[in-house]
C-alpha cells in the first residue's frame, strides 16, 4: 500500500461526462487485484477535503487506470487534470473479487462497470471466458466504456435504459435468461452497479448461485481508520452490531452477507 | 529526522514528557497499525487510540459520515472493540513501539469509566488515559458528562482515584463556558485537558428531504473548526494551570504552531490523518524546520508565545 504523488499519463474524455485517467504507479500496478480501489486527492487545499474512492479499471505495465463520471466537486476537478500533472493517490485498497470454478457472469451498470473490466481481463489471463452483461442510460454512456470490453473476446450483451443502443431496459432483465441457458451449471455471478441493480442480481442468485457484489458508501479514509464506511449486514458481528466496513471488509462482498434495503 | 539542535520535548503533566508535541487524535488513527505504511509510529509524540468502552460497541447505523465545506460530520457512535479485545488484540502491537500510548476511554456511567481506568491501570505499556467526556450519561437522562462542570468534576475525581496513570480530560466544545469545564477537570485531579472534541452539526439531503446522517446530528471536524478550537484553547489556557492539549482542524505545521502559541503544550491531529495519512510526520518536520530557520532551540519556549506574557 502506498501514498504518493504520481504522474498522470492520460486523462481522456470518453463522452457522457465519463473519463479514463491513467497514472504511473508501478507499486500499485504490480500488486493490484480486480475489485480493489484507490483513494485520490482530487484537489489541493481543503475543499473538497476528503479523498475520493475509485475502482481500478485496468492495469498496464507500470500504469493503473480509473474510469470515472463527473458528478460533483471532486470528479469535476479530476476531469480537468492533464497528462504530465501529478496526482496524490493511496492504494491499492480493499479486498478483491474471488475467482471460482464454473461459468462466470459479470453484470455491471453505469460506473459499476469500472472494476468489471479488470476482473474480465484477469479471468481471460487464466483461460476463463466470462459472459458479460453491461447496462447504461443511453448510447453515449454505453459507448464510453463498451469498446474496452469489446476488445476482450467473450460473450457480451448490453442494454440501454432508453433503447438507443442494444436491448431496451435494464440489463438485469437479461440475467435470468443467460443463467437458464445452462441451468445445471454452477454459475458464478459478479456484479457492480447501482444499488437497485445489485439488489436485484442478489435476489435472482439467492440460494442458487454464488454472487459477489462490489458496494459503495461514503468514505473518509479508505484505510479502516474512520469507521465511517459502514453498510448493514445480515448477521450480527462480534461487536454485537450488524455492520460491515466497505473499505476493510469489502468493497467486494458475498451478496448474502448484505441486508438489502428496499 | 533527529536533529540534535532542536529540542521538541514537551511536558503534558503527571510526569509524562513527550519527545515532540505531535500526537494523533482519538478515533482518527485507528489503533496505530492502520498507519504503519505511511508514518513513523516510533517518532510520534504519542498515539491516542480510538475510544474504548467496557464492552464492544457496534456504533450507529449508516450513513455515518458526510463531507462539508472544509470539514466533515461523523456519527460513528463510538464503535469500538471493547476493553478486553483491546488488551488482547491491539495492545501488544502498540506496546512494541517506542512512542507513548494514550488510551481514550468512554462510558455510559461513572462506574463504567471507573472500571475502564482500573482495568487499564493493570496493563503495561500505557502512558496515560484520556477521558472522553462528550458522552451521554445514561443515568442522568443522557446529559453529556462534558456539558456540566459538576458532572465533569465528579467523573474526573472518580477516575483519578481508580488509576495512577497521568489523566487527560478531553473537553467538549458544546458548552457555553469552556473555562469552567477546564477548571472542573483541574479541580477533579486531571493532569491535563485536551480540546476540542467535535462540534455538533448536521446536513440535510434536499433531494430526499431528510437528514444525511442516520443519527440526524453528527460531530463536525476538520479545518472548518480550527478558529473555534483555537479560541477555546486560548480560553482554557487562561482558566487552568495544568497543560492544555490543542485539537481541532490541525492539518499543517502552521496550524500546530498557532495552537502552541495560543498556549497548548502539545497538539493532536485528527481529520487530517484521513486525507493525508502522512500528516503527523509532515507537521513534526515542519515544526523542526520552523525552529531551525528561526534559531529556536527549545520548543517549550514558544508555548503561549502569542499571549504576551499572560
Ligand atoms: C469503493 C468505491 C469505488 C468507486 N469506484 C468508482 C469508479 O470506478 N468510478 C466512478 O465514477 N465512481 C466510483 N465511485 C464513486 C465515486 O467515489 C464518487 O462518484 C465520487 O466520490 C464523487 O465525488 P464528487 O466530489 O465528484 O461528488 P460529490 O460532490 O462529493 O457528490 C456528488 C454526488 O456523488 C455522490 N457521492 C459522493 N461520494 C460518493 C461515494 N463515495 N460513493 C457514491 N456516491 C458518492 C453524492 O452523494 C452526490 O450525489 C466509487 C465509490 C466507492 C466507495
Ligand atoms: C471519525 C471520527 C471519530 C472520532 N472518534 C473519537 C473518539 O472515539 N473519542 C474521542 O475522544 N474523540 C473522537 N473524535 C474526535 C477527534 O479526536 C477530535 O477531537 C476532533 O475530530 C477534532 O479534531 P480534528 O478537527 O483535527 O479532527 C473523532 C473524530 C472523528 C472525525
Ligand atoms: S473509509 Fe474510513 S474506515 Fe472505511
Amino acid at each position: 500500500m502506498i501514498q504518493a504523488k504520481r504522474q498522470i499519463t492520460l486523462n481522456e474524455s470518453l463522452g457522457a461526462d465519463i473519463y479514463r485517467l491513467s497514472i504511473q504507479a508501478p507499486e500499485i500496478a504490480a500488486t493490484a487485484q480486480a475489485g480493489q480501489f484507490i483513494m485520490v486527492k482530487t484537489g489541493v487545499g481543503f475543499d473538497p477535503l476528503l479523498r475520493r474512492p475509485f475502482s481500478i479499471h485496468q492495469t498496464e505495465g507500470d500504469e493503473i487506470q480509473i474510469l470515472f463520471k463527473r458528478l460533483g466537486k471532486g470528479t469535476t476537478l479530476l476531469s480537468k487534470l492533464a497528462a504530465g500533472q501529478q496526482l496524490d493517490i493511496l492504494g491499492p485498497l480493499g479486498n478483491a473479487f474471488t475467482l471460482q470454478e464454473g461459468p462466470c457472469c459479470l453484470i455491471g451498470g453505469g460506473m459499476g462497470v469500472a472494476p468489471l473490466l479488470f476482473l474480465a481481463q484477469t479471468m481471460r489471463s487464466r483461460g476463463i471466458t466470462p459472459h458479460i452483461l453491461l447496462g447504461a442510460r443511453n448510447k453515449a454512456e454505453l459507448m464510453a466504456f463498451l469498446p474496452a470490453f469489446q476488445a476482450l473476446d467473450g460473450s457480451l450483451r448490453y442494454a440501454t435504459d432508453d433503447g438507443s443502443m442494444g436491448q431496451r431496459g435494464f440489463i438485469i432483465e437479461a440475467l435470468p435468461a443467460l443463467l437458464a441457458e445452462d441451468n445445471k451449471a454452477k454459475w458464478q455471478v459478479y456484479s457492480c452497479g447501482p444499488y437497485p441493480m445489485m439488489r436485484a442480481v442478489a435476489a435472482i442468485c439467492q440460494h442458487k448461485w454464488p454472487c459477489q457484489v462490489s458496494m459503495e458508501t461514503m468514505m473518509a479514509c479508505g484505510i479502516s481508520a474512520c469507521l465511517g464506511c459502514t453498510i448493514t449486514a445480515r448477521n450480527t458481528n462480534r461487536k454485537g452490531g450488524k455492520y460491515l466496513h466497505v473499505c476493510q471488509d469489502g468493497p467486494v462482498f458475498a451478496a448474502e452477507q448484505i441486508e438489502w434495503k428496499s | 529526522m533527529n536533529d540534535n539542535n532542536q529540542d521538541l520535548r514537551v511536558d503534558i503533566g503527571g510526569g509524562l514528557k513527550l519527545n515532540n508535541p505531535v500526537m494523533t487524535a482519538s478515533g482518527t488513527f485507528g489503533y496505530g497499525r492502520e498507519f504503519e505504511s505511511f508514518t513513523e509510529l516510533d517518532s510520534l509524540g504519542a498515539i491516542v487510540v480510538k475510544g474504548i468502552s467496557l464492552r464492544p460497541r457496534p456504533g450507529n447505523p449508516p450513513p455515518r459520515i458526510v463531507e462539508t465545506a472544509c470539514g466533515m460530520l461523523n456519527a460513528i457512535g463510538l464503535e469500538n472493540v471493547g476493553l478486553e479485545a483491546f488488551i488482547k488484540d491491539k495492545l501488544p502491537y502498540l506496546k512494541g513501539h517506542k512512542c507513548p500510548l494514550i488510551v481514550n476511554i468512554l462510558g455510559d456511567s461513572i462506574e463504567e469509566y471507573r472500571h475502564l481506568a482500573a482495568g487499564l491501570d493493570q496493563e503495561e505499556g500505557i502512558s496515560a488515559i484520556e477521558l472522553n467526556i462528550s458522552c451521554p450519561n445514561v443515568k442522568k437522562g443522557g446529559v453529556a458528562f462534558g456539558s456540566q462542570p459538576d458532572l465533569a468534576r465528579e467523573l474526573t475525581t472518580t477516575v483519578r482515584q481508580a488509576t495512577s496513570l497521568p489523566l487527560i480530560v478531553k473537553l467538549s466544545p458544546n458548552v457555553s463556558d469552556i473555562g469552567a469545564m477546564a477548571r472542573a477537570a483541574e479541580t477533579g485531579g486531571a493532569n491535563a485537558v485536551s480540546l476540542i472534541n467535535t462540534l455538533i452539526g448536521m446536513a440535510i439531503d434536499i433531494r430526499l428531504k431528510k437528514p444525511v446522517l442516520a443519527n440526524i446530528t453528527g460531530g463536525l471536524s476538520g479545518p472548518a473548526i480550527k478558529p473555534v478550537a483555537l479560541r477555546m484553547v486560548w480560553q482554557a489556557a487562561d482558566a487552568v494551570h495544568i497543560p492544555v492539549i490543542g485539537i481541532g482542524g490541525i492539518s499543517t505545521w502552521q496550524d500546530a504552531m498557532e495552537f502552541i502559541m495560543a498556549g497548548a503544550s502539545a497538539i493532536q491531529v485528527g481529520t487530517a490523518n484521513f486525507f493525508n495519512p502522512a500528516a503527523v510526520d509532515e507537521i513534526q518536520a515542519g515544526i523542526r524546520r520552523y525552529m531551525r530557520e528561526n534559531n529556536i532551540n527549545q520548543l517549550h519556549t514558544l508555548i503561549g508565545a502569542a499571549r504576551g506574557g499572560k
